[in-house]
């Protein structure tokens, strides 16, 4: 095979000058935001466990909560939730067999993006507002 | 297009990972049901934000909640350990510990289920 032949092939992605598209972010979002969730999930299982427990114990976990550590954590989580409920959703009309012409992707794509900003944001101006 | 499979193969209809469609619709039927408790316990979070020991145990202690949370939570750990075991399969090729992450996953979902319950019944009834 000459070299000549070799470069007018298309190649592989080549990880430096490689475009990500929306679709593709989205897609390995979705399984790091349901890895970051199972994280969270066993944290929600543990602080529950703590408010069953002693003062002390769960002393611990408000200080941590209330930390700028564990706000960032928690508002990160925020974002985990909502982001893999929508994209999650996207995913089962995908399984029905809809929305999978290109132009349908990008505006679910899209809209999976927004409410998922409106939604993590509201939620905790509400939560303080409702505090 | 010629099938390569052998008729037992066929006729179980089980595929290459050997248990048929049987993961990909649990994790889809649990996917629907956290549509409906993720919405509950989002919007129950946010209308009593519980601050302080003894508000979070109010909350929890309330019949409507402690229904709710003991379908979120474990309803939840069974989607997450179904996603983990993807995840898994995907970038753990050595069959052991392949095999050994999703059965540590799946004793840890288990454990992490039953604790929330007794913490929750702990906090309704315990005193």
């Amino acid at each position: 095979m000459s070299s000549a032949n070799r470069s007018a092939r298309p190649l592989s992605p080549h990880l430096q000058v490689y475009k990500p598209q929306l679709t593709s972010v989205l897609s390995i979002t979705h399984r790091a935001t349901g890895i970051a969730l199972s994280v969270g999930i066993l944290y929600l299982v543990a602080w529950l466990c703590a408010a069953s427990s002693s003062a002390d114990t769960y002393a611990i976990f408000a200080w941590f909560n209330g930390s700028v550590v564990g706000r960032i954590m928690l508002f990160g989580w925020t974002f985990c939730l909502f982001f893999h409920l929508y994209n999650g959703i996207r995913h089962l009309f995908w399984d029905a067999g809809y929305g999978f012409e290109l132009k349908a992707a990008y505006n679910s794509g899209w809209a999976v993006v927004g409410a998922t900003a409106v939604s993590t944001v509201g939620a905790w101006l509400l939560a303080y507002a409702v505090r | 297009m010629t099938d390569l499979r052998s008729p037992v193969a066929r006729v179980r209809g089980l595929g290459s990972a050997k248990s048929g469609t049987h993961h990909w619709w649990h994790q889809r039927v649990s996917a629907v049901a956290l549509i409906l408790l993720v919405t509950w316990f989002v919007v129950s979070l946010i209308l009593n934000a519980p601050a302080g020991q003894a508000n979070v145990r109010a909350w929890v202690s309330s019949p409507v909640t402690m229904v709710m949370l003991i379908m979120t939570i474990p309803f939840g750990l069974w989607h997450a350990a179904l996603g983990m075991q993807v995840v898994i399969e995907d970038y753990v090729h050595s069959e052991g510990m392949k095999i050994g992450l999703i059965l540590l996953i799946k004793c840890l979902a288990v454990l992490a289920a039953v604790s929330a319950v007794v913490a929750m019944l702990r906090m309704a009834f315990g005193g």
